[in-house]
């Protein structure tokens, strides 16, 4: 019986002591947290995208807190997580403009000249060592090996016939492919844009049409008729002022390549 | 392992035993799980190491006291374990606490590792072997402290290791955990070699 007892009020002293000093321990070792940085961390997407450039939600609800990063950093979260963090932090709320990605290349199996078979690792980057540019004609081609759909963490770009293309109601912009693509031509561009030229190339255009048949030749056809001045063709590419754009389409109708898509 | 008279020779056999030949993982097979989750870098594999060090000296001096001035008096050695269980967790909480206001640095650089150690078997394992093996209040914060730096020396061995086997030539079917395993035997065996060694 004496057995029973002591066990139950030693081991129940002990344990009450340990929770009283860690109880006592606490108080005197307390951290001051910034409240505002666990409320801050709750309103963001939780995607860790890196797409605000801090390391994952938590390192920019960290930076956010201590008032170091502006609030509207949070792609995936948009508007919505803008104007919460900008209440918490008590600031004027600056909205981010919600951006997605968009492949500046149309030259897949089917359009594009290819230069050699490549049968090396599936892979953009290693084939890039190859000539130097790439396996197709145009040395500003999509790959097509897919970086881009490895560094996507929502399943939002996939390559089709040779070349990626964004899947617009999954893509959240944060940036991962763009970073991922080692020709750099995957661009974020604002949500709302409603016209894009899908080609990347600064050849000439007769280098242009022996390589592929969705390449910008630099006619200067869209420039001259945008109503908007809004195209313009820069280093033998069409390149769109979004400021300026009002999406009216009638470059992508006019295009003599038809590689001005309409999103 | 004997007790010898002359303390200062029974202390080193006690550290060259814990370090070496009785290594705590590479022949008594104590706290595998962090030496296989925690040693992929170097950097991490020796600070999970030193944690292990501080909390295992800590946990054999305040077990020991706890056993022999609570429990024993008292006639309840058969409540060792679940006591001493009691006494890591509230260690390891309270050193947590104590680092992350005194020591904010070592905190972040200790980081996930110092909670994981609450449930490490090797913890529990020293203090338990130090009452199995009898030994003195210094002895066994001698074993608690040379057992840690035993496991120091073998995780940092072992990610040094694995640092390298990531960029050997091995089948693609070993990837992984199964090549790490077949490492960690090897440098196991390795150690065997310790245990012809006699000591005194």
């Amino acid at each position: 019986m004496n057995t029973i007892l002591f066990s139950i009020l030693s081991l129940g002293i002990l344990g009450g002591v340990f929770g009283g000093l860690l109880a006592f321990a606490s108080k005197i070792f307390h951290v001051e947290v910034d409240p505002r940085q666990e409320a801050v961390r709750n309103c963001l997407a939780g995607a860790n995208c890196g797409g605000c450039g801090f390391p994952g939600c938590d390192g920019y609800a960290k930076a956010v807190a201590a008032g170091e990063a502006p609030t509207n950093k949070c792609v995936p979260g948009g508007e919505e997580t803008a104007k919460k963090l900008a209440e918490i932090m008590g600031v004027e709320e600056s909205s981010a403009e919600a951006k997605i990605a968009f492949v500046r290349c149309s030259g897949g199996d089917l359009n594009a000249e290819r230069r050699f078979n490549y049968s090396g690792p599936e892979d953009c980057r290693s084939a890039m060592l190859f000539g130097g540019k790439g396996n197709k004609t145009c040395t500003f081609a999509c790959i097509g090996f897919g970086n881009c759909t490895r560094a996507c963490k929502f399943d939002a770009i996939h390559v089709e016939n040779g070349v990626a293309k964004v899947n617009r109601n999954r893509c959240v912009g944060c940036g991962a492919c763009a970073e991922a693509c080692p020709k750099k031509i995957i661009e974020l561009i604002p949500k709302s844009q409603k016209v894009m030229p899908a080609c990347s190339s600064k050849a000439k255009g007769a280098v242009v049409i022996k390589s592929c048949k969705v390449g910008c030749i630099a006619c200067t056809k869209c420039q001259r008729e945008c109503p908007s001045d809004a195209i313009h063709v820069i280093d033998n590419l069409a390149v769109i002022d979004y400021s300026k754009c009002t999406g009216c389409g009638h470059c992508a109708e006019i295009c003599t390549r038809k590689i001005i898509k309409v999103l | 392992m004997s007790i010898h008279t002359n303390l200062l020779g029974s202390l080193v056999a006690i550290s060259l035993g814990a370090i070496l030949t009785n290594n705590f993982i590479f022949s008594q097979f104590l706290g595998c799980c962090p030496f296989l989750g925690c040693s992929d870098k170097t950097d991490t594999a020796a600070g999970m190491g030193l944690a292990v060090i501080f909390v295992m000296g800590l946990a054999s001096a305040i077990c020991w006291v706890v056993d022999h001035y609570i429990l024993i008096p008292l006639g309840l050695a058969f409540l060792e374990t679940l006591a001493f269980i009691l006494v890591i967790a509230a260690l390891v909480q309270f050193v947590e606490m104590f680092l992350k206001k005194a020591v904010p640095s070592l905190y972040q650089a200790l980081g996930i590792y110092l909670p994981l150690i609450t449930t490490n078997c090797a913890v529990l394992g020293v203090v338990l072997l130090n009452v199995q093996n009898d030994y003195s209040f210094i002895e066994s914060v001698v074993y608690g402290i040379t057992g840690g730096i035993g496991f120091l020396l073998a995780i940092v061995l072992f990610s040094s290791v694995r640092e390298r086997v990531q960029f050997s030539d091995y089948p693609e079917c070993f990837e992984g955990f199964p090549i790490c395993l077949v490492s960690a035997g090897l440098l196991a065996l390795a150690f065997m070699g310790f245990s012809g060694m006699s000591i005194m």
